[in-house]
């Protein structure tokens, strides 16, 4: 039998980031997501790593592209307020191709909005919160063994692919604590970074930047972007698909709303409502295909989001018309009870 | 026969986008000439900034980044963190450094971050055609300030290295020119001691340049560089400002 170990969901991100081979980390305080840069602050200096408390979220996402243009594995993570300001450099990284891992333990806004756990940070993640034609995959776990699991995923495709890659959780997420496995060392894919910034001996010196003024020249780069993003979208998409093969009513949601689904789905089964799950774990790239599936052959399709509908216009464009998409959604904190949902399926039977 | 004079190794060989007068190229060459004097290309990484030393990566021969506006110090500290035997500098402009990365150079100071800045200073923006600079003098005219800069709405001229000179991290802060031949001999005896002090791992070091800007001076560039002598030279004092080595 394996150890579980009883950790928050915060704490699992940051030592999963470790195990993942996580070189430098670099963080600014805020709610809800503390107990990642107060974990990092203490291990990553034991472990002879870097770990920095910058002055602002600008000056802590500008390190990070730093220290990944300097060839190493990265990370920073804020909440919706400190990713807003993250966003300049974000767009600067997906320019530059730069890898690197960036942690959103949301919250509610808009503004200083509070400190609840929120999905309204959907639009920012997924449709890019930044500057500029690009894309960054977004991850979304659902419990604290998927902040281990996909904190690795995530570091392998932000090198992979060379490029930002977001873990969008919400602040219950990392705040709640799960009996987990306990987080050993993973392989870990290694490339080899020859475009990085370490001093040009024996070789041409290597450039890193996102500037491109000759005629054409930005126009070539960014077609450059976008078959690389569109070779992200064939081969990496993660979806957990639960009772859809006989299902009449698609769910569809993802990270701490997931979870209620799950017991929503139990209770209408067992009020013999054939109804189904569908969880999005990559949000960009989006699982259209297991979207499209089921809108063929379901009554309709329920978005249900902390948040007042963002996730769910890309549900209705998977849809291609096939079913009527429904949403329902809580904002500023809300969470969305079983009952709730369950009389809304019921209202629309 | 013996070459006595030619391109740094830490120059490329092509020709600059800089306007006739300006200051960078002379920079660029002394940056150049103590980096190959030194004997540090090979180590050395520099980082870029917005604003018109922008492209300083398609003229300078060692690998460099490119920073977004202002952050080019945060730039610069995480590529030195995770390789602290590296020669690490930024390269940075008056908008750059002083109005948007204010809050950057303080704090990269304030760790004592032990890389180097070449921080130019020309009065003046001059890749966006001559607005205001946080270093633009009192009753300058350009085309933000079209009546003269009145410290009562625009406020005052900062003087960058005086007023870090108060962080115990920053240990060695100096301001010169390239205006004559004996102030480049100057400029480049200290850009050399600030990166000497990064290799001997002290601290945070930086050089201030004052910069003629002819371009955006609306001037000759014979007589952008008596403005700076006559101008920017009684505002900005020359000299080591702080030396803790």
């Amino acid at each position: 039998m394996k150890n579980k170990i009883l950790i928050s969901g915060n704490e699992a991100l940051a030592e999963a980031s470790i195990q993942a081979g996580c070189k430098a980390y670099f963080g600014y305080p805020i709610t809800p997501q503390n107990e990642i840069t107060a974990y990092m602050s203490r291990q990553m200096p034991e472990k002879n790593r870097v770990f920095i408390q910058a002055e602002s979220e600008l000056a802590a996402i500008n390190m990070v592209l730093g220290a990944s243009a300097a060839g190493v594995r990265t990370m920073t993570t804020s909440s919706s307020p400190g990713i807003s300001l993250m966003q300049e450099a974000i767009s600067y990284m997906a320019g530059d191709e730069l890898p690197c891992v960036i942690a959103n333990i949301a919250r509610g806004g808009p503004g200083l909005g509070n400190i609840a756990g929120s999905q309204s940070d959907y639009f920012q993640s997924v449709k890019g919160g930044g500057h500029g034609d690009y894309n960054l995959i977004v991850i979304a776990p659902s419990t604290v063994q998927e902040m281990i699991d996909l904190t690795f995923t995530a570091f392998d495709v932000a090198d992979k692919y060379r490029t930002p890659v977001i873990i969008l959780a919400d602040g219950y997420l990392g705040q709640m604590m799960e009996p987990t496995t306990i987080i050993e060392k993973k392989e870990t894919l290694h490339v080899t970074k020859d475009w990085a910034l370490t001093g040009a001996k024996n070789r041409t010196p290597n450039a890193i930047h996102s500037m491109y003024l000759g005629d054409g020249a930005l126009e070539a780069h960014n077609e450059k972007l976008q078959r690389k993003f569109q070779k992200i979208k064939k081969e990496f998409c993660l979806v957990e698909e639960i009772s859809t093969n006989d299902a009449e009513i698609i769910l569809v949601a993802y990270g701490t709303v997931a979870r209620i689904c799950k017991s929503v789905l139990r209770k209408l089964r067992a009020k013999n409502i054939k109804a189904g799950l569908i969880r999005p774990i990559t949000l960009w790239p989006f699982p259209e295909q297991a979207i499209k599936k089921a809108a063929s052959k379901a009554k309709f399709l329920l978005t249900i989001e902390m948040s007042t509908g963002q996730m769910v216009e890309d549900v209705r464009l998977a849809t291609e018309g096939k079913a009527p998409v429904y949403f329902y959604g809580r904002t500023g904190g809300g969470v969305p009870k079983e009952e709730e949902i369950i009389s809304i399926i019921e209202s629309k039977l | 026969m013996e070459k006595k004079f030619g391109l740094p190794k830490t120059m490329k060989d092509v020709v600059t986008h800089y306007c006739p007068g300006c200051g960078h190229g002379v920079i660029h060459r002394i940056v150049a000439e103590v980096i190959d004097e030194l004997n540090i290309r090979e180590i050395t990484i520099g980082i870029a900034p917005v604003g018109c030393a922008v492209l300083a990566y398609d003229y300078l021969n060692i690998d460099m980044a490119e920073a977004p506006h202002g952050r080019t110090p945060a730039v610069a500290t995480g590529i030195k963190r995770v390789q602290p035997n590296k020669i690490v500098f930024t390269y940075q402009g008056d908008g750059d450094l002083a109005a948007i990365g204010t809050g950057e150079i303080v704090h990269t100071a304030a760790r004592g971050e032990n890389i180097t800045t070449i921080f130019v200073n020309n009065a003046v923006y001059g890749m966006t055609g001559g607005q205001m600079a946080p270093t633009t003098l009192i009753k300058q005219k350009t085309q933000t300030t079209p009546f003269g800069r009145d410290p009562k709405s625009a406020g005052f001229p900062l003087r960058v290295p005086e007023m870090l000179k108060s962080i115990e991290g920053a240990v060695y802060l100096a301001r010169e020119t390239v205006i004559s031949p004996k102030n480049i001999i100057r400029l480049k005896k200290y850009i050399k001691k600030a990166f000497v002090l990064q290799m001997e791992k002290a601290g945070f070091s930086l050089v201030e340049v004052l910069s003629p800007c002819p371009t955006n001076l609306r001037l000759s560039s014979i007589k952008s560089y008596d403005w700076v002598r006559e101008n920017m030279l009684l505002y900005y004092p020359l000299g080591e400002i702080k030396d803790d080595s």
